[in-house]
């Protein structure tokens, strides 16, 4: 199949549903002609116009509001802050606003809204640029949450988001955006809230989002040269959040390790690792472990930046954990 | 206006460390030697030279993600500037911040930022406290075009002229927000042009007169330092590098570029120190070598200091607390 960017099967999607649906329009900073920071919008301004594909200026309060109010006004906007550690400036639009108006207005009034936000550390540019704070969006009630970790599921998932009729936090991962993938050309959607499965095995299962599923997926072939088999689950939305898939690997393997990139304290990890407890307690043979990032901001230094991020070797070490030593 | 002939020779000597030390950065990113990215400051030294001149070591700055500048004219002390670039554990930082977040207290820097706009209501806070404790010191914030645009701007010059807080607002209007230009975040030409919404005075000079800024900052401090309140200065600047490395610049055409270089603030300083006879061209040439050894100096502590820690991976987090 043809092989695209996780940037450009981005790109695709919005093209796609811009094509298809004259109310869909991007807006933020740099996106037009500059093409987007992470190139993610590039060419939209030449396909679509100024109207449709809107730089704004650095008020990302404003942004997200012209997405909100736009939306409640009919249009599906898909707005962009250029990276995630900036939401703080415009939480209140997100949280406040685009999150309770259809429950506050007695379901009157709908927001069909898409802010897209790249997360993600690994590039030496601190704490400031580099964290991945989708536990506080999927906090909060009204809020859908998308995490994809491949091409494929990058193009399926924007594209749901833009159709959703409800406000959708999409998270992209800055390390992910070169990665190429098989990416077919026709528009497809992809549910929001469907796990997927992207490794089947029978010893344990490694429950992971965004960057995480490839160090999962790698710490999983480690496992299986020692023996172990590891299955691989791409959460790909925590919200809605697909327990059914979580619990039906668990039932399977008897045992789950959880995997983010955020810090492991208070992350969504903890809200996957109880879930399975409560629903699924009499499967599981070892407690639940979970991977993130220690308890600290991002640092800068290259080396710290290394030993803070969870990888594959972290994930291996976690597994062992809830796997009996086998003697022989 | 009188200036004194050393203030003219701090001025002159800390514009080309901050030209020299950008070079030499740039170079060494190209080189693959430092991690990260950088915002360099080439082209607008004069903003911060001319601004920090009138200040102390008790004043308090808060910067931006362009913040080399406004580090060295503030005091910043170049080895540990340098050994933080280069993500060591002699750094500001200790390796942990990086260029945008250089912060040293002990000179009154507040903190370079990487949040567009955050370093406003910051200052607002340092110049208030200066005030309760009755000091006479105030906050300068450098901030961007760009940064004019967030609702921190608003706010925090709002809440500065109502507690009359001692703060400087110092817009370096370089024409640019990464890729878009001033007329296409904004409708209006002068920044400056908002002072009056909030009450407060505000100033447009040639940012790239360094005589210009100087004047300018001096009488905003000064109305700031006997309780007048708060000011605005815009600069009209131009950075000669993109807008981080790596930027091609795509919106900017060659003319532009040009046309501002050769409104350089450093040779035009140059050239107006020697006609005031305040240095000679041997002077000036000796000055641009002591720098170059004190940029070299740097690169050499930063390249032979020991690697960033991985104990202070988890250190720093909280402060210790008392109980
Ligand atoms: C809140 C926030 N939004 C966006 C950015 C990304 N960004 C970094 S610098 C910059 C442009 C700043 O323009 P300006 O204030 O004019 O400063 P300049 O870079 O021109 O010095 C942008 C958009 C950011 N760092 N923080
Ligand atoms: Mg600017």
């Amino acid at each position: 199949m043809r092989q695209l960017s996780y940037s450009k099967a981005l790109n695709e999607a919005l093209r796609s549903e811009m094509r298809r649906d004259s109310s869909v329009f991007v807006a933020g900073e740099d996106v037009a002609l500059d093409d987007g920071a992470f190139r993610v919008t590039a060419g939209l301004l030449g396909e679509f116009g100024p109207d449709r594909a809107v730089d704004c200026p650095i008020s990302e309060a404003a942004i997200v509001g012209l997405g909100v109010g736009a939306a409640a006004a009919g249009l599906r906007p898909v707005v962009e802050i250029m990276f995630m550690d900036f939401v703080g400036c415009c939480l209140d639009q997100i949280f406040n606003q685009a999150a309770k108006m259809r429950y506050m207005f007695g379901g009157n009034i709908t927001v069909p809204l898409v802010i897209r936000t790249p997360c993600g550390a690994g590039f030496s540019i601190a704490a400031q640029h580099s964290q991945s704070v989708e536990a506080w969006f999927a906090h909060v009630p009204g809020l859908k949450v998308v995490m994809p970790a491949t091409p494929y599921d990058a193009k399926g998932l924007l594209i749901s988001a833009i159709r959703d009729d409800n406000p959708v936090v999409f998270v992209e991962h800055k390390r992910l955006y070169r990665l190429r993938g098989d990416v077919p050309e026709e528009a497809y959607a992809i549910p929001l809230g469907k796990a997927d499965v992207k490794r089947e095995g029978r010893d344990v299962t490694l429950i992971a989002t965004s960057m995480m599923v490839h160090e999962a997926l790698a710490a999983a072939d480690m496992l299986a040269e020692t023996g172990i088999s590891a299955e691989v689950v791409d959460l790909r939305t925590l919200v809605p959040l697909d327990l059914d898939t979580i619990i039906g690997s668990v039932a399977k393997t008897h045992r789950a390790v959880v995997v983010h990139e955020a810090v492991k304290f208070g992350g969504f990890g903890g809200e996957v690792a109880a879930s399975i407890m409560e629903e699924a307690f009499d499967y599981l043979d070892a407690p639940v472990k979970r991977v993130g990032a220690p308890f600290s901001p991002v640092p800068m230094a290259p080396v710290l930046e290394k030993a803070y991020l969870p990888d594959r070797n972290k994930i291996v070490a976690a597994a062992r954990e809830t796997v009996p030593v086998r003697v022989k | 206006m009188d200036v004194d002939r050393d203030a003219l020779i701090w001025m002159y000597t800390k514009m080309q460390t901050i030209r020299q030390f950008e070079t030499r950065v740039a170079r060494l990113m190209l080189e693959g030697k430092l991690p990260g990215t950088v915002h360099l400051y080439a082209g607008e030294e004069a903003v911060a030279c001319g601004v920090c001149a009138n200040l102390g070591p008790a004043d308090y700055v808060s910067s931006t993600h362009r913040g080399h500048g406004h580090l060295i004219a503030k005091g910043g002390d170049l080895d540990k500037m340098m050994a933080e670039l280069f993500a060591k554990s002699t750094g500001y930082c200790k390796g942990k911040g990086g260029s945008m977040h250089i912060a040293s207290l002990g000179v009154g820097i507040l903190g370079a930022n990487g949040i567009v706009g955050a370093g406003l209501p910051i200052a607002v806070g340092a110049g208030f406290a200066a005030k309760y404790r009755k000091s006479d010191a105030v906050a300068v914030a450098f901030f961007g075009d760009g940064a004019s645009n967030q609702g921190t701007f608003h706010e925090a010059v709002n809440l500065a002229a109502v507690l009359k807080a001692p703060v400087i607002f110092v817009c370096e209007n370089n024409g640019y927000a990464v890729s878009t230009s001033q007329a296409r975040h904004q409708t209006i030409v002068d920044v400056a042009d908002r002072a009056r919404a909030y009450g407060i005075p505000g100033a447009i000079v040639d940012g790239n007169d360094v005589f210009a800024v100087y004047k300018a900052a001096r009488e905003a401090i000064g109305r700031a330092r006997v309780g007048l309140g708060p000011s605005l200065v815009e600069c009209k600047t131009y950075r000669h590098y993109g807008h981080s490395i790596g930027d091609p610049g795509r919106y900017r055409t060659q003319e532009e570029v040009d046309a501002w270089k050769l409104k350089d603030p450093i040779p035009r300083l140059r050239d107006r120190l020697i006609e005031l006879g305040v240095m000679s061209g041997e002077q000036a040439d000796s000055i641009d070598q002591e720098v170059a050894g004190a940029i070299e100096s740097a690169v050499r502590f930063a390249e032979e200091s020991p690697s960033a820690s991985l104990e202070a991976l988890l250190e720093d987090v909280y402060a210790p607390s008392g109980n």
